[in-house]
């Protein structure tokens, strides 16, 4: 049991689609496997993680084929730690969902979506092979497709469209990408891939390359000047799946960006992650101005997502132990934050029925204990200490110090500023402001607030409370991110724990 | 609710002792090491002088703010920034960790924006609220990265430590940046011109928090760092230059545009700005007499100005009036309240025996003593003197005194919670003026020894004999009252200086702002367009020229491998796909297009046929088909096919395809080049059938080797059925608006 660790957080959400769609008819099931399946998946992941940090890198060949020839999954710290993320995520989602997305969408697949959604993120976090990731992709944009698309508003529709033709894109430049690959180094094993190309005797047609999984990965991740897909549909699905999607999705991207940058395509780093780094910058500051120019809750925060994407590239761009570290740091701490953000978005669109800030207002008077769980996120994001997210920009804002990168230490700074403007402009008018459509002095229409019901709040506590453990014991995480950070800096261990040949 | 503030000046003057002493308490509690944070409190004669100021007039705010905010709703919460204000402020002070200065620093600004917007639904306060926090905001990143200079020059994030290599510090090249940085963060937290727009504004907080934050504490928060870093950058002339020039500008500034405000709490900003200044100004002259008087200023500024903002704020709650010139003879109505009200007032006009005359003295004598800088050092500050006694009658006396405006009605004294504090601060300032003695070798010396690095004598006290700086304080007094009397025609003079500087500051801020969000919106429309044509053309064109300049600077030369010789049913093959994809795009209707790319479809499985590969060969001929027969199903229910693109858009886009297939074909065959590691699929075929126990090798490596890539696309598969399912049933309500 304990050798197919790795396997179980893309098994379990395959049981648990599959289980799903047999009792179709039944949302209480579905429900309950919806709760029941992700908690599985969260603590099979969070086992996985334990074991990998006590024993070191997990693989498994799959079909017993030993690599490079089968398919190896494998685990190492920065793997299982987005892993956990994404159980964390799913698991928090899918409690909220119960009340959160409507019985109309629940009806129909619903649930086995998510599940699947959520097979196709971890399958991608934990494969050792580039093609099978390419499959996860696949698994991933067709789940996340339908479920954008999922009810059919014509606004929905509009989003979705575009979201999956850009996505393609990036799909077909990826399977481009490896097929070349594969035709120059004769091998899909991520591990075989860095080993092979240690030794190649042609490392400009590699950068190259590097240059197709560098964009189809930047559009996976929202980078700039890729990112277009993600505001056009992020704001259109109900806010679960917003939700969903702003934790895990575009970190999918980051995420093959960080292992292929540090495992595969290292031969000519100052130009490719220099590369890497004015693409971070600019991803961060275009982000960021978009989201200064949205008057809509969820356009906002969708805007910030790939704001914030840049810190996460940044330190990859920056390439040293501790730039790695803050980014492990920082795309963890994101994941949470951003979750919750969304989260937080659903309540009041559930509450008031517009996510539009010009209508919105008054929910500080009315909802304390909804700002303060509004506050902690958007302050985390935002970078104020002792938070997260402080932690998370001080320790890439401490690497470009010393690898003196002024240039973007100075726009990382500039963008966290904007970032807390834009968190005050939420802050100020869904909560500070005057509900629009009350006159002075005349009492809260609280008839159509509808009661916030426990199973949404629950998960936004939670997040809420994993992200004041992130800032406050900082120290624990930053040390988990530090070891994984020194893993893919020296990524010996990760070929070792594939190529080795297990009985 | 004052329990917490009085028992932590309590707990403070415990060690009141051992910091008289000179000694340093330090307890050191790791926080992140990994990032070297540390929550290292430290207590020197410094922080011990702010811990007091912040704790003690922490309480008399507690107690003041539950009189005047007895009947508000939101008092509790209030209490609760108020308080995590007060925390934050004391980290600032008695942290000795640089990082975790900065993290204390943030929590001021934060808690002070939740208390300017206190009044969250006037616009006007929300606004303040952002613009303070966004102007400390900035300094305070800026402040970070030199923050974070300072500790990689000077070898480590503890103050107390960089103090020992305070020369190697200066003498790093890294030292004017840094310097420049933490200064952009003290200037603007302390609203040094001119960045000192945000403090007037700040008076949209309730009056509690005003006379605390922004008068007596935080805005002080500035002037703390300068005097915790005069021992690690101060003494250069750098130092020297920015300070004394930024400080002696903002205390000219602020004087003179509050002097002739109407306004309680506008006029006390702006002293307060001027007040700030002549701090950044002691501190940057350096010499020890401006040490003192940095230091005799500062308890004087606090208790004066304390006092001042809550006789404003009693003058508010009681009469509903903000403005001086609404109210008048208010002593017999306000009888506490006015002699607080006078007491401060004096003591900010510097008049004896008030504190504010030994701090007046001390500023005029320092500037006396500046070498060259002498002439316009003392001229600066007499007419600062001048004017502050100027604004303290205005706020102070004036308001008490004269006949009493009719519409004013019926005025009651406040409740004893909120003319005791005022009084307290004032009465203070008279029991040091008269007793020097007593806070002279407990507080103030130790606190000079913390920012000089040695202990030098002072000697306190109203009466210094004959001098030229007594002259000059006669001489202020008298001028002081003249600019009262003669108040009216000072307003109209000057009235056109006041439009400069709010042109030169507050209106720049706000242009910057438009500005910036015209900026956001202009680039956002530009590449946010909502086109998805125009999202694929920029990914393709930065594909396009990304890979090409990559292949270009990198790659270096590869040869086209043209000496394999073309075979005939090759060349016929590639010539017939080549001439369906050109027909393809000429086509005029859907279903011509889709037919044509059925037969480059056709073709290249007749490339797989002839390369031996017949599985593949079959599955591309099944997909083409049924893609050809779907396609026509679907496109009979669609509109017809319309050219909507210009021809200009057309020729553009013609280019980027054939550059990207361009690109493509150098790819793959420069890929053929260079094959330089045997490929695994030798070793599939070696392996698929004694392992495996298959011939085909294809269907091993998709049911075997790779099988959960295949169940991967299986998944794929069957939510793309599964998908298409509940897109179909699951039509939208009509007024669902999500």
């Amino acid at each position: 049991m304990l050798s197919l660790l790795p396997v179980l957080p893309i098994v379990i959400p395959l049981l648990s689609g599959a289980i799903s769609l047999l009792f179709w008819r039944s949302l209480w099931i579905q429900r309950w496997i919806g709760v029941g399946g992700t908690g599985l998946l969260l603590l099979s992941t969070l086992r996985l993680l334990s074991e990998v940090e006590r024993t070191g890198i997990l693989s498994v060949q799959i079909g017993g084929w030993a690599a490079p020839v089968g398919i190896t999954i494998v685990a190492d710290l920065f793997s299982a730690i987005m892993a956990v993320l994404a159980g964390i995520i799913g698991f928090c989602v899918a409690v909220y969902s119960w009340y959160g997305v409507d019985e109309r969408r629940q009806s129909y697949g619903y649930f086995v979506f998510l599940h699947v959604l959520l097979m196709g993120v971890c399958g991608s976090f934990l494969t050792g092979d580039i093609f099978n990731m390419y499959v996860w992709f696949e698994v991933m944009l067709m789940a996340s497709f339908v479920l954008v698309a999922l009810g059919g508003t014509p606004m929905q529709m509009e989003g979705a469209f575009k979201y999956v033709t850009l996505n393609l894109v990036s799909s077909a430049l990826f399977l481009a990408g490896i097929g070349i690959l594969y035709g120059v180094v004769g091998t899909l094993n991520m591990a075989d891939l860095s080993v092979k190309l240690a030794q190649t005797a042609d490392p400009g047609l590699v950068t190259t390359l590097s240059m197709f999984f560098l964009i189809a990965f930047g559009i996976k991740a929202a980078m700039f000047p890729l990112f277009f897909w993600l505001p056009s549909s992020y704001h259109t699905p109900p806010p679960a799946v917003s939700a969903v999607f702003a934790g895990l999705l575009t970190k999918v991207g980051v995420y093959a960006l960080i292992r292929v940058f540090t495992l595969i395509f290292v031969q000519d780093v100052v130009y490719t992650h220099n590369l890497i780094l004015i693409m971070s910058g600019l991803t961060m500051l275009c982000g960021v101005l978009g989201a200064a120019a949205q008057f809509e809750f969820r356009r906002v925060l969708s805007f910030h997502i790939v704001s914030q994407i840049g810190y996460m590239t940044m330190g990859l761009g920056l390439n040293s132990r501790l730039s790695l570290t803050a980014s492990v740091f920082y795309i963890t701490h994101h994941i949470i934050v951003k979750t919750n953000l969304f989260l937080v978005s659903g309540v009041i669109q559930k509450m008031r029925g517009t996510g539009d800030l010009k209508k919105l207002g008054g929910l500080y008077k009315t909802h304390p204990s909804l700002s303060v769980l509004f506050l902690i996120p958007a302050m985390s994001l935002a970078g104020l200490p002792p938070l997260s997210g402080f932690f998370a920009k001080l320790g890439l804002v401490i690497a470009g110090l010393r690898l003196e990168q002024y240039c973007i230490v100075a726009t990382a700074l500039f963008v966290s500023l904007l970032t807390l403007f834009s968190m005050t402009k939420l802050w100020a008018e869904a909560f500070w402001k005057p509900r629009p459509d009350v006159a002075e002095g005349e009492d809260e229409p609280r008839s159509d607030d509808e009661p916030m019901c426990l199973t949404m709040i629950l998960p936004i506590l939670v997040l809420a409370l994993i992200t004041l453990t992130i800032g406050i014991g900082a120290e624990t995480f930053f040390n988990l991110a530090d070891r994984a950070a020194g893993q893919l800096m020296d990524p010996t261990e990760y070929i070792e724990a594939v190529m080795r040949t297990r009985s | 609710m004052a329990l917490m503030p009085i028992s932590i000046v309590l707990l403070l003057s415990n060690f009141l002792s051992s910091t008289a002493s000179g000694q340093m308490l330090q307890l050191s509690i790791p926080w992140v090491p990994s990032l070297e944070i540390e929550i290292s409190l430290v207590m020197d004669g410094l922080s011990m002088l702010f811990a007091l100021l912040i704790s003690g007039i922490g309480a008399l705010i507690a107690i003041y703010a539950g009189g005047y905010l007895a009947d508000h709703p939101q008092l509790n919460r209030f209490n609760l920034y108020l308080l995590s204000f007060m925390l934050a402020m004391l980290g600032v002070v008695l942290t000795d960790n640089l990082i975790t200065l900065f993290i204390f620093w943030e929590l001021t600004s934060i808690t002070s924006y939740f208390l300017i917007g206190f009044d969250h639904e006037k616009e006007e306060a929300r606004k303040a609220a952002l613009q303070a926090l966004l102007v400390t905001g900035l300094g305070g990143l800026a402040m970070l990265a030199g923050l974070l200079i300072l500790g990689e020059i000077g070898g480590t994030l503890e103050i107390s430590e960089l103090v020992a290599n305070g020369v190697l510090i200066r003498r790093s090249p890294l030292y004017v940046p840094a310097l420049l940085l933490i200064l952009a963060g003290a200037f603007t937290k302390s609203a040094q011109f001119p960045f000192h727009f945000w403090l007037p504004n700040a008076m949209a907080a309730p009056t509690p928090a005003s006379a605390y934050l922004h008068a007596a504490t935080m805005v002080k928060a500035g002037v703390y760092l300068l005097a915790r870093m005069n021992p690690i950058l101060g003494g250069t002339t750098w130092w020297f230059a920015l300070l004394s020039l930024f400080g002696g500008t903002t205390m000219l500034v602020g004087a003179l545009v509050g002097i002739r405000q109407t306004v309680f709490k506008r006029i006390l900003a702006f002293s307060t700005v001027s007040g700030l200044g002549t701090l950044v100004m002691l501190i940057g002259l350096g010499t020890d007499q401006a040490v003192q008087a940095a230091m005799l200023f500062l308890v004087a500024h606090a208790l004066y100005k304390g006092a001042l903002f809550l006789v404003a704020g009693i003058v508010d709650h009681q009469t509903g009036k903000k403005d001086i010139l609404q109210v008048g003879g208010l002593a017999g109505a306000l009888p506490m309240t006015a002699m607080a009200a006078g007491l401060a007032a004096l003591s900010m006009g510097g008049i004896p025996p008030l504190f504010g005359f030994i701090a007046k003295e001390a500023l005029y004598e320092s500037a006396l003593h500046m070498g060259y800088f002498a002439i316009p050092a003392v001229v600066a500050v007499v007419t600062t003197g001048i004017l502050y006694l100027g604004m303290g009658l205005l706020v102070g006396v004036g308001p008490f005194l004269g006949a009493r405006p009719s519409e004013l009605g019926r005025v009651r004294e406040a409740h004893w919670s909120m003319w005791m504090p005022p009084l307290v601060l004032a009465g203070t300032s008279l029991l040091f003026g008269v007793r020097s003695g007593l806070i002279e070798h407990t507080l103030l010396s130790p606190a000079m020894k913390s920012i000089v690095g040695y202990r030098f004598p002072t000697h306190l006290g109203l009466w210094h004999g004959f001098s030229f700086a007594l002259v000059l304080s006669l001489f202020s007094m008298a001028m002081g009252v003249y600019v009262y009397l003669r108040i009216e025609d000072i307003r109209r003079a000057f009235r056109p200086f006041d439009e400069i500087v709010h042109e030169f500051t507050g209106a720049n801020y706000d242009r910057c702002m438009t500005n910036l969000m015209a900026f956001a919106r202009w680039q956002t429309d530009l590449l946010q367009s909502g086109y998805l044509k125009n999202y694929l053309l920029i990914i393709f064109a930065s594909t396009i020229s990304l890979t090409t300049y990559t292949l270009v600077s990198r790659a270096g030369s590869f040869s086209l491998p043209f000496d394999l010789p073309p075979v005939l049913h090759e060349v016929i093959l590639v010539a017939v796909i080549l001439a369906a994809t050109v027909s393809a795009v000429f086509q005029k209707s859907r279903l011509g297009a889709i037919a044509t790319l059925g037969i480059v479809g056709y073709g290249v499985a007749l490339i797989f046929a002839t390369f031996g590969a017949p599985d593949l060969a079959m599955t591309q001929l099944l997909i083409e088909t049924l893609t050809v027969i779907l396609f026509v199903l679907v496109l009979y229910s669609l509109p017809g096919f319309t050219r909507l693109s210009s021809k200009g858009h057309r020729f553009r886009d013609a280019v980027i395809s054939i550059m990207f297939g361009a690109l493509m074909t150098t790819l793959v065959i420069a890929a053929l080049d260079v094959q330089f590691s045997p490929s695994i699929s030798a070793e599939m075929a070696r392996k698929s059938y004694p392992e495996a126990h298959g011939r085909n090798v294809v269907n091993v490596i998709l049911v075997d080797f790779r099988g959960i890539d295949t169940m991967g696309e299986i998944t794929v598969l069957s939510l793309a059925a599964l998908g298409v399912f509940a897109l179909m049933k699951l039509r939208p309500e009509k007024e669902e608006e999500v």
